[in-house]
């Protein structure tokens, strides 16, 4: 092996590790918080007895999981009912894969005893693999999710899972359209899919929750409903479904859907911070835009952990306000607003850019601020018609019972 | 055909933006507030919270200067106990005196009517302002006389001091 591809590998296998090991913690730390937050929004205080602020209660719920009786329902499909768990929780591992987390370090070059000697070139991009196909990458892979629903579904030979499985594969396709299609927006402004790429043109310009409001909004809307999020949990809405998709696990197997859940979130909320929140960007700073170095990387770490602890406070801030939505209001925001709204922006955005262009303007902050300026006006047009009841309206569509002559 | 009377509401009440938003800023303010939870092993009462004195709990015989029990045996709460959960064996000594030989209650059987307390001549039988019965097995619910006469916690009143008729 040479020097390089060892110091690769090297890079590579260190990254991986410590990534995975991080979001796993931040699973822990997300079902804690979900509950605390979720305790203090009703006055009360929530698990605080084991460890410090009950930090390790997510660490005994995991060891009582581990214990408990794995309980197999007669007519279950085994091969998928075990398969399912697992399906839910790898496309929120691969997305995460390619999610740039800080500022690149430095190059090394070392020389151990046994192993011989470690080279890299250049900085190391601080994501675990800087795909060509970004986004893409990550619209394929997060479509992957919905099977792991549908298979425990399918697979428990229940009717409650079996209707928590439908809806989420209804839902999820529904929302994955808009959710690709605020992304084209980035696309354009960046003009590349490569999520480091997509940081630093914000880094150039603005962040693009100023450029792309719109975009943004649409962006986290679709992304509560693609990891059924309240207000669209309806695969597990426990009113009328008991636990949805996966009311047939028991023990290990609940909890690895239960892992999948926050880590698709906190996969998402790193994902919302990266697209339009300038990822591992500090503000109003060009500092750790410098050369590599241990100080601008673990600053940046902190600047992106901060962005994606907030969003994860977002979801919980969501998911304990918001009621469910029926589920024809469901589809009728996904199909009837969120995808017209978000191809029609696709279109001002487009028009934008190349009126833009062709003043001259260079992708920069004038360049996002007169974005701004037109985002401005068209969120304040669909706030309007939003609170009109034009858009988005209950029962309006029902027919108008008449009245007694 | 049945009428139906449609209200026409204004905007600003079924606005779905609106109250989501409002719905944000409530629980955002809950955050904030001080929180009603009782952390119970550490903090069993608080200012707005305590267990009133008329509290029936598992019971407490009380005893006299020398630490005997003040029952006398004369068998009128085993009688009026509507759960027969009191066994009563009575002696005497050679004075003449009854005392209980055997005085046990099962507090699985008993109801907490405090009936026994009521109706108790001598005062000794009372059911205590107590809640805290856990036992790991459950042969430990009968209690015996020994045990009844050992129970510190405070005795209930059964009534209210200050309205005695319950008005």
């Amino acid at each position: 092996m040479t020097p390089e591809l060892k110091g690769f590998l090297l890079a590579a296998s260190v990254k991986i590790v410590l990534v995975f090991s991080a979001w796993m913690v931040g699973v822990m730390f997300a079902t804690w918080l979900e509950r605390r937050q979720a305790a203090f929004m009703q006055d009360r205080l929530g698990p605080n007895r084991v460890g410090p602020a009950g930090l390790l209660q997510p660490v005994a719920d995991g060891l009582k999981n581990f214990l408990k009786e794995e309980t197999w329902p007669v007519w279950v499909d085994r091969p998928l009912f075990v398969l399912a768990p697992l399906m839910s929780f790898i496309p929120s591992l691969l997305t995460f894969a390619v999610i740039p987390f800080a500022a690149p370090l430095p190059g090394f070059d070392f020389t151990l005893p046994v192993l011989g000697r470690f080279t890299y070139q250049g900085p190391v991009p601080m994501v675990v693999a800087d795909l060509p196909i970004g986004f893409l990458f990550i619209l394929a892979v997060s479509s992957m999710a919905v099977y792991g629903v549908v298979l425990a579904g399918w697979s428990s030979a229940s009717k409650y899972a079996m209707l928590g499985g439908i809806r989420s594969s209804a839902q999820m396709v529904s929302y994955e359209i808009s959710l690709g299609m605020s992304l084209i927006t980035v696309f354009i402004l960046s003009g590349n899919v490569t999520l480091s790429q997509v940081v630093a043109t914000q880094q150039r310009s603005v962040w693009f929750v100023l450029a792309l409001t719109v975009a943004f909004v649409l962006f986290l809307i679709s992304a509560l409903a693609e990891n059924n999020r309240l207000p669209f949990d309806l695969p597990e809405a426990e009113a009328e479904l008991t636990a949805g998709y996966h009311t047939e696990y028991s023990a290990m197997k609940f909890s690895m859907f239960y892992i999948a859940e926050y880590a698709a979130v906190i996969t998402m909320c790193a994902l919302i911070s990266t697209l339009f929140f300038g990822g591992w960007d500090i503000p109003f700073t060009h500092w750790d835009e410098g050369p590599p170095s241990l100080a601008r990387f673990l600053v940046t770490l902190l600047a992106f952990g901060a962005k994606t602890l907030f969003f994860l406070f977002t979801y919980i801030w969501i998911r304990w306000t918001l009621p469910r939505f029926r589920f024809d209001q469901l589809m009728e925001l996904g199909w009837k607003v969120m995808l017209p709204v978000a191809l029609g922006y696709v279109m001002v955005v487009a028009a934008a850019v190349y009126v833009l262009e062709r003043a001259g303007l260079t992708l920069g902050l004038r360049y996002g601020l007169v974005l701004l300026a037109l985002n401005v006006v068209l969120t304040v047009g669909l706030l309007f018609g939003l609170d009109r009841g034009r858009l988005l309206a209950g029962s309006r569509r029902q027919e108008r019972p008449r009245m007694a002559a | 055909m049945i009428g139906v009377k449609v209200v026409k509401r204004p905007e600003s009440e079924v606005s779905y933006l609106r109250a989501a938003l409002q719905g944000m800023v409530v629980t955002f303010r809950h955050i904030l507030r001080p929180k009603v939870t009782m952390e119970y092993p550490e903090e069993k009462s608080t200012k707005e919270w305590s267990l009133s004195p008329r509290w029936r709990g598992t019971h407490r015989m009380l005893t006299d200067e020398q630490g005997r029990a003040k029952c006398v045996a004369c068998g009128l709460c085993p009688q009026i106990c509507p759960a027969n959960c009191i066994k009563l064996v009575p002696g005497e000594d050679e004075e003449g005196n009854r005392y209980p030989l055997i005085y046990e209650i099962d507090e699985f059987r008993c109801i907490f009517c405090g009936y026994c307390q009521e109706v108790c001549p001598e005062e000794a039988i009372h059911v205590g302002v107590h809640y805290e019965n856990a036992e790991y097995d459950r042969s430990r619910f009968v209690y015996d006389l020994e045990r009844l006469c050992a129970q510190t916690h405070q005795v209930s009143t059964l009534w209210d001091p200050a309205d005695p008729k319950g008005e």
